[in-house]
Parts: C-alpha cells; structure tokens; sequence
C-alpha cells in the first residue's frame, strides 16, 4: 500500500498528489512513469512521475480527472493509500547534449512537459517552454513551468489570458524570429503532437513525443501499447515512452487510443451517478 | 485383481453448451470411487516406463498404488516430493505426451489416467488436509527469486525447505505467472494457484509484488542487499506479432493483452472495471494451448463465431490433444491449412474482416514438421470484428538489458547450463520460459528443482 501524503487540487479538473514510493522515488528519471492500481477492482493505468524526493521517498503525480480511474482516485485523500504503484517504469528521456530546446505541453501534458524541461535546463540547454491550455481559469504549474525554463509562452485557445492561439502558432513564430532550436519536445493530445511534428519536420528540427498508449503491465508483455515507428512495432512501456516524433504512426494511434472509449464512458457515467448518490445520502 | 477396463474412467465434464457460457472448470475432478477404479488399472510395472515420460520423475506407480488403497493423504506425500503444484500439473500436464504416453496400458487400449488421479489427490489433500505447513528451521542466508510463475515457485519452494530466506520479487500486481495471468479460470481455477501461494508464504517465503526487476531494482543492487544468491524466472512473456497490414487496428489483440485482461483484471466479471471488447466473431491465429485459451474465452464472453486460423494441420497443432476436443466440443470453427494475410479494417480503424490464404503441406522442415505453402490466388475473408494473434511469445528482455554480463542467446533466451541452470553470472541461477522459450509449466518446474539444488551447494561451497 501505498500512502497519499499530500494532495493538491490544481484546477476543476487536475489533481496533484505526493506519495509515499520509497522504491520510485530511489530510481525515477525526467520522462519515465509509473503504473498504479486503486483498489482491487480498478484499472491499471500509467501517469508520468512529474517529480521525486529522493531523500523523503515521494513521487508526485498530476492527473486530469478524465474517466472511471482519475476520477475514483481522486476521491483519495491525504492519509489514503493507493493499492498499486509500480514503477519507474520507461526509458529515461534522453535529454543530454542539446543547446536549445523547445519543450511544448498542451493541456494536462504540461505536467509530463514540465519535469524534462526541468531536465533539460539542469543539464545547461537553454530551454523555451511553451504551454496551451483552453482558458486562462484552468492554467496550471505557471511558477514551476517559469522556473524550469528560460522564457515561458502562455497560450490559450480562447486568447482569455491574452496570448490567443496555439502552441504550434508559438512555435513557428519563435523559429520564424531566428530562434536555434536542436530539440523539440511535445507533450499533450495526440492531435497537438502530431500538429508539432508537421511543423518541426519542415524545419528539419528533431522532436521527441510521449506516447501515452493505453497499457496494463507496462512491462512489456501484453502489447498493448504498441505503436508503430519508423515502420517497426514498438511497445510505449519499454521502448518508450518518448519516441521521434517524425516517425510515429500518429492516424494509427489515434484510432486505437478510442478502443475503449464507449465502454470507459459508461462506466465513467455510472461512476459519476453513485457519487451523486453519495453526496445526496 | 487389477481392472481391466481399456478406456480411462471418463471424467465428469460440465456439458459443452453449458459450459460455453460460463468461466467455471470445465473438468469437475473424480470421486473417491471413480480414483480408486482407475487406479486399479495401474499395473504397476516393474520397471516403471510412465515415470520416465515425466520430466520431474514423479514416482506414479508407487502414488497410484496408494490411491488404489484408498490411502490418499499417503498419495499425496509421494506426490509431493516431486511436483510442488500437483493440483495444476494435474490438469495442465500434456500428460499424452509425456507420462501417459508411455503408459504399457496405452498400448492396448487407453493409458491410465496418471494426469486425472494426480489432480484427484491434490484437490482431496486441499479439502481434508487439516495439517499447516510448517516452518521450515532457518539457516541464516538469503536468496532472491525474480518473477512468480511455476518456475519460480518451484525453486522458492524447494529452497525454503532447505532453510533458505527467500524473498521473490513479481512485476505485476499478483503472483503466479501464466497460472494467473494466462491460463483461464475454466481450465484451472486461480484459488487452486492462490493456495499453493499461500502455502509458499506460510512456509516463510516473502513474495514482493510490483517489483519490476532490471527497473525498480537491478541484479546488483540485490546482491548488496545481502542476497548470496539469485534466481531468474521471468518467463517468455513477449507477444510475437505477424507483421501484416492490420495489426494496428481496434480489435486486434494480442493473445496475452486480451487474457490478461480476462484472467488478471477478471474483466469477465462485472464488479471489475478493466474494459474489454467482447466481439460478436472473434478469429484467433495460431494453434497452441494459447490459442485454443483465447478462443475458447472469446467464446465465452459471449461470441456467435469463433475461429481458430491455422496454417498447419490438426496434427501440427502444438496445443494439448483434451483442450482441441474441449475447443471443438464448445462450438470453436477450426479453419486448418488457413494463413492469414492481413487484417482489414472499417473507416473508424476497427477490424471488419481478416484475409487469409490456403495452405498446402510440403516437405518436413528442421522441425520434422511438414512446411506449409501457400496456394496461389485462393484468398478469401472471415468477416470477423476481433482478431487475436497467438502465435506465441519470447523471453522479456528486461532483465538482460539491464544486467550487464548476462548472456542470451539469438532467440532472447538466457544461457544456462542444463544441469546446473547456471547463467553466465556468479551466483545467478535461471530456468522456465526465460531459459527455453515458451514450453510447459512442468519443464519450468523441473528447472526451478534443479537450479535450487544448484544454489543450494553454491551457497554451501561458498560458505565452507
Ligand atoms: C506513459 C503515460 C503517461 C501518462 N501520464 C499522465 C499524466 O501524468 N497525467 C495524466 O493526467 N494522464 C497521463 N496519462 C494518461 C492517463 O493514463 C489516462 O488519462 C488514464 O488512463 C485515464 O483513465 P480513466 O479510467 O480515468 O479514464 P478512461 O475512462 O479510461 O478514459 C477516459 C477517456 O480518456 C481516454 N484515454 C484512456 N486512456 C488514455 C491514455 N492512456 N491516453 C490518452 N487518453 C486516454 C479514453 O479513450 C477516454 O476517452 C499517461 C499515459 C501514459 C501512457
Ligand atoms: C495462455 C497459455 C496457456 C498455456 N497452457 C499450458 C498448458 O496447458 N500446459 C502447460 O504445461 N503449459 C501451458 N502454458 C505454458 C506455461 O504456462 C509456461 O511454460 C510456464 O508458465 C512457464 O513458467 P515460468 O515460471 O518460466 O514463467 P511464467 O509463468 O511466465 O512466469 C514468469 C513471471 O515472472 C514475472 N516477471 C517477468 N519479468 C519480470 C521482472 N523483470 N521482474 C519481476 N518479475 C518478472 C512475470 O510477471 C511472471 O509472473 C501456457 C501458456 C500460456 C500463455
Ligand atoms: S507431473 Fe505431469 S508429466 Fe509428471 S506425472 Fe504428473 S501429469 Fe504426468
Ligand atoms: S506404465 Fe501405466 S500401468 Fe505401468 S506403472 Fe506406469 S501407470 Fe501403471
Ligand atoms: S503495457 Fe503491456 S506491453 Fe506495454
């Protein structure tokens, strides 16, 4: 068992939580992930160690309330503990020997974005981050994004904070303007990292994705969370997570990311029914 | 008097068209009176040929004979001083090609049912033995055991008897292996496996889950934790794709992600939240234990039409003769001499049929076997909305990637020597799948004996 020894509401829809993984904590790295299970009937899904304590053996996580599993979890409280949390699991991002990167979250993929640009920046790389959310209201880690990078670019679909568009408006402008970049990283929705990699291709800039396949053990035994690069089958939890963006099958992922979409939205609906419920009683 | 009946006393089945609805056994196990007449027709042989189509020399007649007197806590302490699992070797075993297949009853006639009297008296040892395990005397030194499957639990098992603090270290979230993961709970029933576990624990062996080793923690840090010795069963958990058009699509699974969902994350029972697409025509692809487990599942959750694809003949078929007659029994639609080209899908990425061409058998290959050829121009479509690819697994390469020194083979398969199940490292001992590439639970069983005596006079010698 594993204990929550803090929990942080970020916005209506993000959660951050610190739990007590003394094994994780010993071995985690910028870009890999952890698997975990809430309770004896829940799903096994993976969310990306968004930062580490070493020394008081925590990992944090940071999760968009999205289906059944995000949103049971986040009825945990500080003091409850998760069934499962397995992990480090992945391949560390392999952000050595770059200059000048540009790391890019979109959404809940800031929380994933933010701990490699955190990386990037301690190993020397100049570092521009640029981050998409839908509305100012739900912006999320701005201090820790501000800190972990050189320049920050806030972009919001609605322009309600004052900079309208998105993260690929941002990029291209910054390239435009002169900017050196020998990196890309892309983090969020698939259809945001497939948009970056349009992009970066045409500038011939090298990118590098998180594939957040569905996936259960995340040891490279199911096949699950294949995806195809370059032309080879490649399996998310071991090869990956991060993959060269110019060579993943973006049209293939995106349709077996809704295998389960009809299916997780009932069972979300019902979730969401008994908490009502509750709340009534 | 023996009995001279020449068929085996049948066994109580539930019946198929029942069955096909529902994920209890398939097999309900003898009487006291049905194990008793069949092992009357045991002739106990003199020179004992059925015990050497045992890979771990179960002593059968002398386990038989037992049964025969009705003394059965008796038989099952003959049993267990060879196989720590004979409730799952029992009804697991491809008894037909190993101790029964040399059965003299066989000759004239059917063998006796070593695999079924095996399974009779380790089921009436769980139900009326009131006797707790008990704790072996320590001797004060460590051993790590990696991965939980039969392997494993065997060489765990085995060296907590000799004193040894073991502690095994499992990647996923319950221990067991294929037994948990893999094999259904109509052919082996997971509280048979989660009894035999807990027997390991009240013996005093530690068993850690989520503990993905090369990841969590390496060879090496467990070395300097103070283990004297460790040994790798990790098995051949890799799923082997075809590499045709389609293996992206919604509805094509591998055999291992669609059981494991089922068996592991029990997807089949409502109070579980693991989603699973349960197809209206499923087609399976391969000819294996495998295979016939996926399909038979498939059928289960609820399919009209369940295909297996197989590009050899039925006598080809790698699976265990009982699970092919269980499979066709249960309705399974056996599309032999049949390869399958690609997988072709809907404008929404989900599978709508599977191609396939018709094979021909040539020659024998390396394997004895005769090769398939394709007949030109015989393609045609199984309209199917699921495929599932069992066309076998390799050894994970977790472990070796992250061990450095640790040697494989060219198929992924971690050298170690037959007798010993030495690896190329000092004091690291292997043996199951993770050795010899997918096999049977009793050849891992064997490996995880032979390789606990290996560390046991490892740590002896060391410490003389
Ligand atoms: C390596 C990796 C790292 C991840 N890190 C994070 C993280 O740090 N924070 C975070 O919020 N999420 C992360 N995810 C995504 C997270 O695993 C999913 O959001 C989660 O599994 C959803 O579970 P659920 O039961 O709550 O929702 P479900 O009911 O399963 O799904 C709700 C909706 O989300 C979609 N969905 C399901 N699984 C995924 C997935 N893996 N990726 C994208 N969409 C999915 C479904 O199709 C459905 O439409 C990561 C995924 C991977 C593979
Ligand atoms: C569907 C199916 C049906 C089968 N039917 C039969 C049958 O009827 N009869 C028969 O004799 N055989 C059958 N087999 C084969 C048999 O199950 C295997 O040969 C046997 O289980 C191998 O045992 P093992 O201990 O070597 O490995 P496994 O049973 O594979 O166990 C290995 C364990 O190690 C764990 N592991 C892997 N990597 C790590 C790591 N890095 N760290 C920690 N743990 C790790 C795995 O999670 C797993 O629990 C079947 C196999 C399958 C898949
Ligand atoms: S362990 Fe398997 S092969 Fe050996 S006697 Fe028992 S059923 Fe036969
Ligand atoms: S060969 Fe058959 S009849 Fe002879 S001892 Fe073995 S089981 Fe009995
Ligand atoms: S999650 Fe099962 S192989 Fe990657």
């Amino acid at each position: 068992m594993f204990q929550i020894v803090q929990k942080k509401r970020l916005n209506d829809s993000m959660t951050q939580m610190r739990v007590q993984a003394p094994y994780v904590a010993k071995k985690a790295q910028a870009g890999q992930f952890i698997i975990l299970r809430v309770n004896e009937y829940g799903e096994r899904i993976p969310l990306t160690i968004a930062d580490y304590d070493r020394e008081a053996g925590t990992v944090d996580i940071i999760f968009q309330k999205v289906g059944k599993t995000t949103l049971l979890l986040d009825t945990l409280e500080e003091g409850d503990s998760i069934l499962d949390f397995i992990g480090p699991l992945g391949k560390a991002s392999e952000l050595e020997g770059y200059h000048y990167a540009a790391v890019i979250g979109g959404g809940a993929g800031c929380a994933i974005a933010y701990p490699q640009a955190k990386a990037l920046h301690a190993l020397g790389a100049k570092v521009d981050m640029i981050a998409g959310f839908r509305s100012q209201d739900i912006i999320i880690l701005e201090d820790e994004m501000k800190a972990a990078s050189d320049q920050l670019y806030l972009m919001t679909d609605d322009g309600s904070n004052g900079h309208k568009g998105f993260v690929t408006d941002a990029l291209k402008q910054n390239i435009e303007a002169g900017a050196k970049y020998d990196l890309v990283v892309a983090i969020g929705p698939l259809p945001m990292m497939k948009a970056v990699c349009n992009l970066t291709k045409e500038y011939g800039i090298k990118t590098i994705i998180s594939m957040n396949s569905i996936m259960i053990d995340g040891t490279g035994m199911c096949g699950g969370c294949r995806v195809t690069v370059g032309g080879e089958t490649k399996f998310a939890c071991v090869d990956g997570p991060d993959f060269d963006g110019h060579l993943v099958d973006f049209d293939e992922v995106m349709k077996r990311a809704k295998t389960y979409a009809e299916l997780e939205r009932e069972s979300t609906r019902e979730f969401n029914c008994r908490l009502m419920q509750q709340a009534e009683q | 008097m023996p009995n001279m009946t020449m068929t085996k006393t049948p066994m109580p089945e539930q019946k198929p068209d029942v069955r096909n609805h529902n994920f209890e056994e398939v097999a309900l196990g003898y009487t006291e009176e049905m194990a008793v007449g069949e092992a009357q027709r045991c002739l106990n042989c003199k020179n004992k040929p059925c015990v050497t189509g045992c890979p771990v020399m179960v002593p059968i007649p002398e386990f038989i004979a037992h049964v025969a007197n009705r003394e059965f806590e008796e038989a099952y302490q003959v049993l267990t001083k060879a196989t720590s699992l004979p409730a799952v070797c029992g009804r697991v075993c491809p008894q037909e090609t190993q101790c029964e297949s040399k059965c003299v009853r066989g000759i004239k006639g059917e063998p006796v049912g070593i695999g079924r009297l095996e399974r009779f008296v380790a089921d009436w040892h769980m139900a009326n033995s009131k006797e707790a395990p008990k704790k072996p005397q320590q001797n004060g030194h460590k051993v790590a055991v990696i991965g939980a499957g039969p392997a494993s639990l065997t060489c765990a098992g085995d060296l907590a008897n000799m004193g040894y603090e073991v502690t095994v270290y499992e990647a996923l979230h319950t221990a067991g292996g294929v037994l948990m993961y893999g094999i259904p709970q109509f052919r082996l029933p997971k509280e048979i496996v989660q009894k035999e576990i807990d027997g390991l624990r009240a013996k005093g062996v530690t068993i850690l889950t989520d503990m993905v080793i090369g990841k969590v923690l390496t060879l090496d840090e467990l070395f300097a934790d103070g283990f004297e010795a460790i040994f790798i069963g990790s098995g051949a958990g890799l799923p082997n794709f075809m590499h045709i058009p389609g293996e992206g699509l919604v509805g094509t699974y591998s055999a291992n992600e669609f059981l494991t969902r089922v068996n592991l994350m029990k997807a089949y029972r409502p109070e579980y939240d693991t989603p699973i697409l349960r197809p209206k025509n499923a087609a399976i692809v391969g000819g294996g234990n495998v295979a016939m487990d996926a399909a038979r599942t498939a059928k289960r959750l609820g399919s009209e039409h369940v295909y297996i694809v197989y590009r050899r003949s039925e006598a080809e078929m790698p699976a265990r003769a009982e699970e092919i007659h269980h499979a066709k029994e249960e309705g399974i639609e056996f599309r032999l001499l049949t390869n399958p080209v690609a997988i072709h899908g809907d404008e929404s990425g989900k599978v709508c049929s599977i191609e396939c061409v018709e094979m021909e058998l040539g020659e024998p290959d390396a394997s004895g076997r005769r090769r398939p050829i394709e007949k030109q121009g015989s393609n045609f479509e199984l309209p199917v909305d699921c495929a599932i690819i069992a066309i076998g697994n390799s050894p994970n390469p977790l472990i070796p990637a992250n061990t450095s020194g640790l040697e494989v083979n060219r198929r992924g398969c971690i050298v170690a020597d037959e007798e010993t199940m030495a690896t190329s490292l000092p004091g690291v001992y292997a043996a199951g799948d993770a050795v010899s590439g997918a096999a049977t639970v009793i050849l891992a069983m064997g490996g995880g004996k032979k390789a606990a005596k290996s560390i046991d006079e490892y740590i002896k010698s060391k410490n003389a």
